[in-house]
């Protein structure tokens, strides 16, 4: 009766086998051979299956990426069919010298230091305040997420209300401090502002990941250190944190890749400005290529955009996102 | 069982005021923005300017009773969930039939088919909007919601798949087995056994679907020239700038338009949650 079965099917990977393991070698050649008609019909419906996806995928994921990368050494107004005008690398030359892509560069590398630095340890305290035992605490979770549920256009357009320096509730409520500032239009409080908005938007989400974590660290591991006479600032600073380490580096992961890649929430709040002041990669690519018709130097920001994300991908997942698979105690050790 | 040395009570008390205190407060940073849009609408012009903190006196409904009477809001309300569903709809189905070869058979240049899928995890929208603009002009697609629901779907495969064959690679080979003895084909056992057996998984993705595609902005703002295909983050960002000085106005439009994501998530917290963290950890 097993030979009746297709053997080209993976019977199902061997029950205790929890982790997929993609090192694993589809185990077929072991299997007798199935009958040619069989092989021809598990070929045929494995192509049926896959066909839509690779299709989609390939057409609408896969070639415009390619076409990015293609146009992005073309002079090209992307009006009608292909470009024709080959300029070689002089778009990432103009792009290297150019003050607004400069600046692109380092205001994302400002949110992701200030969210490195303020908004991840904000939500991991908040996680871990969440973690003890208090009435209510669901009700503040359910609060404190809801923000990352509505969009990056409700949010923003919320904000620039706030934010406004006529009647706004920012300069209302800091006035009474003796802070009033044109948030948003100000060159040097934009970035602050920018900032605030996304902290507000994104702390949630990553409390969640944090809490998530926490509490798939087993009771007993914090108990014998405290038993063992650790305070509450030992146990979290040499029991829980370290513990915690693989669901960090997820949050960290995302929290990059996000910053590399914003676009929404300034688009709405700021458009780039005042005088490109809060412009990110994507708003000035956006801008080149929707606003000003140049096509293919839009595309050659695209590229850069692309590998930056790549290359700090691969960095991290080689060198930083690695001791995770070896076996941490957690269970929420990334499971891919 | 529980070892844990009980907490002396005279210190229990002080602490879990402070903790209380920490936590309204940081709940006030969330809630008073959106509040702020809730009251605003209910004020007018000269409420909002004079006194933009206190509750409204009097309450001012019309700015809430025009967006609602307004045909545009409903229309926009429409094509979002239109598109969100069709989206969740043709991710989920296409995913779940290439998750299902990616788990369960074993053919030449499997782990290179499903690397390229994971790889693109890393194909930000942004990189490709330009290339899929012209290549949906193209096409002729703009104006039309499968130029936005097609590309959703493609962006949302990796994602979808990735967890989908997670989930089926859990399920035994010995219910297959039974399948197949009771003569399941390899559709039959995909429809009538996996895909029941997956429904928590099935969720998961379709939350994440749902969600990526309700709060999306870049791709309709290019897609849609036709005002009466707008979605709703087209439509709020649109009616900001049409009414940009009667702001009581466009509170009441942000508010009514965060109700849907808000009642969503009151209603489907956990599933919601649990989604969208699921992404990110497998991911």
């Amino acid at each position: 009766m097993r030979a009746a079965q297709d053997t080209s099917r993976l019977a199902s990977p061997p029950g205790e086998r929890r982790a997929p393991s993609p090192a694993a070698p589809a185990a077929g050649a072991a299997a007798p051979r199935p009958s040619r008609g069989h092989r021809l019909r598990g070929r045929l419906t494995i192509a049926a299956f896959l066909l839509p996806a690779l299709l989609l995928f390939g057409l609408l994921v896969l070639a415009p990426i390619l076409v990015a990368v293609y146009t992005s050494v073309f002079k090209w107004n992307g009006l009608r069919g292909l470009p024709d005008d080959f300029i070689g690398t002089a778009n990432f030359e103009r792009m290297f010298a150019d003050e607004v892509f400069l600046g692109d560069l380092w205001r994302g590398a400002v949110l992701i230091v200030l969210s490195l630095a303020v908004q991840l340890p904000f939500a991991l305290g908040v996680a871990m305040l969440l973690n003890q035992r208090m009435r209510g605490r669901a009700v503040y979770r359910m609060i404190f997420f809801a923000p990352y549920i509505l969009s990056e256009v409700i949010t923003g357009v919320l904000f620039s209300m706030i934010l406004s320096p006529d009647g706004g509730l920012a300069n209302l409520v800091l006035g009474t401090v003796g802070l009033e500032s044109d948030w948003l239009s100000d060159p040097s409080t934009v970035m602050p502002s920018l900032f605030l908005v996304m902290t507000w938007k994104y702390f949630g989400f990553h409390m969640i990941l944090y809490l998530t974590g926490r509490q798939g660290i087993p009771h007993e591991v914090t108990e014998a250190a405290q038993i063992d006479g650790a305070g509450s600032w030992q146990v979290f600073r040499y029991v829980t944190l370290p513990l915690l380490g693989p669901t960090i580096r997820i949050s960290v992961f995302l929290s990059v890749i996000g910053a590399i890649q914003l676009f929404d929430l300034v688009w709405v709040l700021t458009g780039g400005g005042p005088a490109h002041s809060s412009e990110t990669m994507a708003v000035t690519m956006f801008q080149f290529g929707f606003k000003r018709y140049q096509v293919g130097y839009a595309n050659a920001i695209s590229v850069v955009m692309f590998a930056v994300s790549l290359v700090f991908a691969l960095v991290y997942q080689r060198y930083v996102m690695r001791r995770d698979t070896e076996g941490a105690i957690t269970a929420m050790r990334s499971q891919r | 069982m529980n070892r844990r040395p009980a907490p002396s009570r005279a210190g229990a008390r002080p602490r879990s005021l402070g903790l209380h205190v920490i936590a309204v407060t940081v709940g006030a940073f969330v809630i008073v923005p959106i509040a702020f849009g809730l009251l605003g609408g209910f004020k007018d012009a000269v409420q909002l300017s004079t006194d933009p903190v206190g509750l409204p006196s009097p309450w001012v409904f019309s700015n809430y009773a025009d967006v609602l009477a307004a045909p545009s809001f409903w229309r926009q309300l429409g094509n979002s969930v239109l598109i969100a569903l069709a989206t969740t709809l043709v991710v989920v189905g296409v995913s779940a039939l290439a998750a299902f070869v990616f788990a369960r058979f074993a053919f030449r240049g499997r782990e290179l088919f499903f690397t390229i899928f994971t790889v693109g995890l890393m194909f930000p929208f942004a990189v490709a909007i330009l290339p899929l603009f012209v290549l949906l002009r193209a096409a002729g697609l703009l104006d039309n919601p499968l130029g936005v629901v097609l590309p959703q779907a493609a962006f949302g495969l990796p994602m979808t798949i990735i967890i989908l064959r997670g989930f089926f690679r859990g399920i035994p080979g010995e219910i297959e087995e039974a399948a197949t003895l009771d003569g399941c084909g390899a559709f039959g056992f995909f429809w009538k056994i996996l895909l029941p057996m997956a429904r928590p998984a099935l969720a998961t993705v379709s939350v994440l679907a749902v969600v990526g595609s309700w709060n999306n902005f870049m791709l309709p703002l290019v897609v849609f020239n036709d005002p009466s295909w707008w979605t709703l983050p087209l439509g709020v960002q649109q009616f900001q700038g049409q009414y940009a000085t009667e702001w009581a106005r466009v509170l009441a439009y942000v508010t009514v338009a965060m109700v849907p994501a808000l009642a969503f998530y009151a209603l489907a917290e956990r599933r919601l949650v649990s989604g969208l963290t699921a992404g990110a950890m497998k991911g």
